[in-house]
């Protein structure tokens, strides 16, 4: 039986009807059709489906709909506005961070976490970070690049805004 | 793929998760994260189907870490993976317990998974297992008609097997607090640093004097069917003096306290004698301690 579900996805307030055998990577791609979230292995294995759930990166697939009633859901489509991109996409592209690019929305959301909570990471702490998010074209030193490109970014955006005022 | 049918329930007081987990009988599940429960119902693995889930993460006063300087180490049953391994309390108190939790699967699942469903999906290669039984650690146990203190050296049965009574749910665990005498550490040993099992997992708590053993509790995983005890191994131990010849002989001892299987990460073998090599290295690590950082 189907039951609604509310939840805030990327900022807006999300009302569904979802059954409850129905994984959030399900949902999200075919009921809601963002399909920016890919759909790897379905076994929580290779982190193509990572989106966050409350600010923590997870795995859609191994993540019931119904267990984000009342949470807030952030996926690859969220962060982008006004179709600017973030600087953490933009030296993804810069960096050449991808190849076939179906790992790379998974290692955004991955990367996006750590850097909300460790603004400053070293490359252990980014290997660490992106650990679940499995890539067989790059070898992963773009991806790392980037990452570290973006810290470097954003601490310089800050130091700037800082002068500023 | 799509999942399994089954009814999904979110009880919002403990009470309440009891008494449905009671009356639905078999049928039914206890969730908290979901990392062992979802991907294995995708793919009908033995023992997967349900016709209940009952998702106890709504359930408040159930995530904590906590420390009791005459308890220990207090996690509940609703407290991720992520969060021990970043605590600042546990890598102080007990850093093995950190690093242990470090080594689960993949930072995605650690945001997920707890430590007490890791127990309780009751894996022969359960990461967090070792460090627990050798430490000494008890699970809180919430039944129908009492609650229990159940050691962790008693927790497993089997394969995917408990000595949890039906309906009965783990509220948490309780670690004791590591004197100044004592110490502990766990060592995994993959292929991969990330999102793989264990070839070898082992756990070493020792109580020393000096450079004596004055006690010892060696755990080994992934090579039984549940986390066992290397009783060979500590009777070695216990008594003698740390040396490098002891450390060889401890290591031999342990090899006859495990019965590895062949598998796709290794071969029973060679589990065999990295349980001999591994074990050695545990006792080090423990005697060595943890660097600041180093988790």
């Amino acid at each position: 039986m189907k039951k609604i579900l509310s939840f805030t996805l990327n900022g807006e307030p999300c009302e569904v009807l979802c059954e409850d055998n129905r994984s959030l990577l399900d949902l999200i791609r075919d009921d809601l059709g963002l399909t920016g979230t890919k759909k790897g292995c379905e076994e929580a294995e290779c982190g193509a489906c990572t989106v966050m759930i409350d600010g923590r990166p997870v795995n859609s697939c191994a993540t019931l709909a119904r267990e984000v009633e009342g949470c807030e859901v952030l996926t690859v489509e969220g962060l982008a506005k006004d179709g600017k991109l973030t600087p953490l996409q933009k030296q993804f592209i810069d960096k050449w961070a991808f190849q076939c690019g179906y790992c790379t929305p998974g290692m955004i959301m991955s990367a996006k976490a750590l850097l909300d909570h460790n603004p400053n990471p070293t490359e252990q702490e980014i290997r660490e970070a992106i650990e679940g998010n499995l890539c067989r074209c790059t070898g992963y030193a773009k991806i790392v690049e980037a990452i570290q490109a973006t810290a470097a970014e954003m601490a310089e955006m800050a130091a700037a805004q800082k002068g500023e005022v | 793929m799509v999942l399994p049918k089954f009814e999904y329930l979110a009880p919002t007081t403990l009470d309440e998760a009891m008494q449905l987990y009671n009356e639905l009988g078999s049928g039914a599940k206890i969730m908290a994260g979901g990392t062992d429960i979802i991907p294995p119902m995708r793919d009908k693995a033995p023992g997967s189907k349900c016709d209940f889930l009952i998702d106890i993460k709504h359930v408040p006063g159930l995530d904590y870490i906590e420390y009791d300087e005459k308890q220990g180490l207090k996690i509940g049953c609703l407290t991720k993976l992520y969060d021990i391994q970043t605590s600042k309390l546990v890598r102080e108190k007990n850093p093995a317990v950190a690093q242990a939790a470090k080594y689960v699967a993949s930072t995605q699942i650690r945001h997920k998974g707890t430590m007490v469903g890791n127990i309780c999906n009751a894996s022969p290669s359960c990461d967090t297992a070792p460090i627990l039984i050798s430490c000494g650690a008890v699970a809180k146990v919430h039944g129908r008609d009492a609650d229990r203190d159940l050691p962790l050296g008693e927790f497993f049965k089997g394969v995917k097997k408990t000595n949890l009574e039906p309906g009965e749910i783990v509220t948490g665990l309780v670690i004791p607090p590591l004197a100044e005498d004592e110490c502990a550490a766990y060592i995994k040993f993959s292929v991969r640093k990330a999102m793989d099992l264990a070839i070898v997992g082992v756990a070493a708590w020792l109580k020393m004097d000096g450079k004596k053993v004055v006690d010892a509790r060696i755990t080994l995983g992934a090579v039984a069917i549940t986390p066992v005890r290397a009783y060979n191994a500590e009777k070695a131990l216990i008594g003698n003096e740390i040396s490098d010849e002891l450390l060889q002989k401890v290591g031999v001892a342990a090899m006859s306290d495990c019965k590895p299987i062949s598998d796709v990460r290794a071969s029973a073998e060679y589990r065999h004698d990295m349980v001999r090599v591994f074990t050695k290295r545990a006792i080090m690590k423990a005697l060595e301690g943890y660097k600041e950082g180093e988790i």
